[in-house]
């Protein structure tokens, strides 16, 4: 093709988005559309699929039945949208190996925010509430995204991470109401993910090199300071509704934006962490690569299993 | 493609009897009865259905978008096709 013809392609490309049509895996795309949706795609898969882990830490020890069938569900629920998700990306061209590939070598990137230990049990209250609560806000806008098989993957996700955050919410309440060293625990938790999970709605919009592309093709709706601004007009309240304190010395309501100001972030944590070197990110790597490699037998045994089934089905038929 | 990956296939649903089964997503599976149990996972953890198909996804032909024009082009001049098409006199109230 000429590049005359690429140029003209293109253009119609983007006049299909900008008319709210959806883009479909047969379609033509542009190369770097295929490629950023490849790499935000499995990011996102793989934020799944690691954010397994830490929540993991505390299914064996949840402290009633109740909240232990909630956590197992939250966390199987977890893995099927990092399913829904690979699938969703295997549609652009890569196949699961090399996506699998990608996350174990480091080569692709997960949320950092799961790089960070999940030290007692009102860390699952804390992630539900403010971890699951930012990336819904993050997540809401991918329903209309541009790609459609992101676009279905996310309507599914979306639909199912509403409970994900009330059952964070409402373990920090019952320990809010609980035990002074409950509340105490409850409170720990909050100062620990509170200022990650303003992190996770990415960095200031003058520091952020994607947003306008990502906006054109609808990857992006809002910038990420207003999603964060917005995670933190909606959060604030629930904290003082159950008692609990943002730890921010500088936040504070401002009347004329009808928004809350705040503090600023430390952005040397956040690239750090990104960089490999939160206090997690050796012991995640190890765990998800060593799962893939005990279950290597496994999934080797399944294929010879299917294969000799599918031969003693082609002998009975002869 | 190692001949040891599982291969894809694609996980059809029907949500309730009366409706047809939709194309819900995709998920890799040793073989056939695997796909079943891996949908049942995957896709209908929340009582999404009633019936699952899954078909092996390189058993499934799809239509090329670039050959949109000659395959669906042709239909859209054909109003005839459509009950709006014909006149009738007002007097007839239903047909």
């Amino acid at each position: 093709m000429s590049e005359e013809q690429i140029k003209n392609l293109e253009k119609q490309f983007d006049e299909r988005i900008a008319r709210d049509e959806k883009i479909e895996p047969k379609d033509w795309m542009p190369e770097k559309y295929r490629k950023t949706h490849i790499r935000q795609m499995s990011q996102h898969a793989h934020s799944e699929i690691i954010g397994m882990l830490p929540e993991g830490n505390w299914i064996t020890r949840a402290p009633s039945l109740r909240r232990k069938v909630a956590l197992l569900a939250k966390v199987q629920d977890e893995a099927g949208h990092g399913l829904y998700l690979y699938s969703a990306t295997e549609t652009l061209g890569i196949s699961r190996d090399e996506l699998y590939e990608q996350l174990h070598t480091g080569k692709a990137k997960y949320s950092s925010i799961f790089n960070y230990p999940t030290l007692t049990w009102a860390d699952m209250g804390a992630i539900g509430w403010l971890v699951d609560g930012a990336a819904i806000i993050n997540q809401v806008p991918l329903c209309n995204t541009s790609y459609g098989p992101y676009a279905r993957a996310m309507i599914r996700v979306c639909k199912e991470e509403s409970f994900h955050q009330r059952q964070g919410y409402e373990i920090m309440i019952k320990l809010a109401n609980g035990t002074p060293e409950q509340k105490e625990m409850a409170q720990d938790a909050l100062n620990r993910w509170w200022w990650p999970s303003l992190m996770m709605l990415g960095p200031t919009d003058d520091k952020s090199v994607h947003t306008a592309q990502s906006m054109k093709w609808k990857l992006k709706r809002k910038t990420n300071d207003e999603l964060r601004q917005q995670f933190i007009d909606q959060t604030v309240p629930q904290a003082d509704l159950i008692g609990l304190t943002v730890p921010d010395p500088d936040l504070k309501w401002n009347e004329e934006r009808q928004s809350y100001d705040f503090g600023a972030i430390d952005w040397d944590e956040f690239w750090q962490v990104v960089k490999g070197h939160g206090p997690m990110n050796k012991e995640r790597m190890k765990a998800r690569v060593g799962a893939w490699e005990r279950g290597e037998w496994v999934r080797d045994a399944a294929m010879a299993h299917a294969k000799k089934k599918q031969e003693r089905k082609e002998k009975q038929a002869v | 493609m190692s001949t040891k990956n599982w291969p894809l296939w694609e996980i059809f649903v029907r949500s309730k009897n009366g409706l047809e089964h939709r194309h819900f997503g995709s998920l890799h599976a040793a073989d056939a009865e695997m796909a079943l149990e891996n949908a049942r996972d995957v896709y209908t953890r929340r009582n999404e259905g009633v019936s699952i198909w899954v078909v092996e996804s390189k058993n499934i032909t799809a239509s090329n978008p670039e050959n949109n024009g000659e395959l669906f082009e042709p239909a859209q001049d054909k109003v005839y096709r459509h009950p709006t098409f014909y006149d009738l006199p007002d007097e007839v109230k239903h047909m």
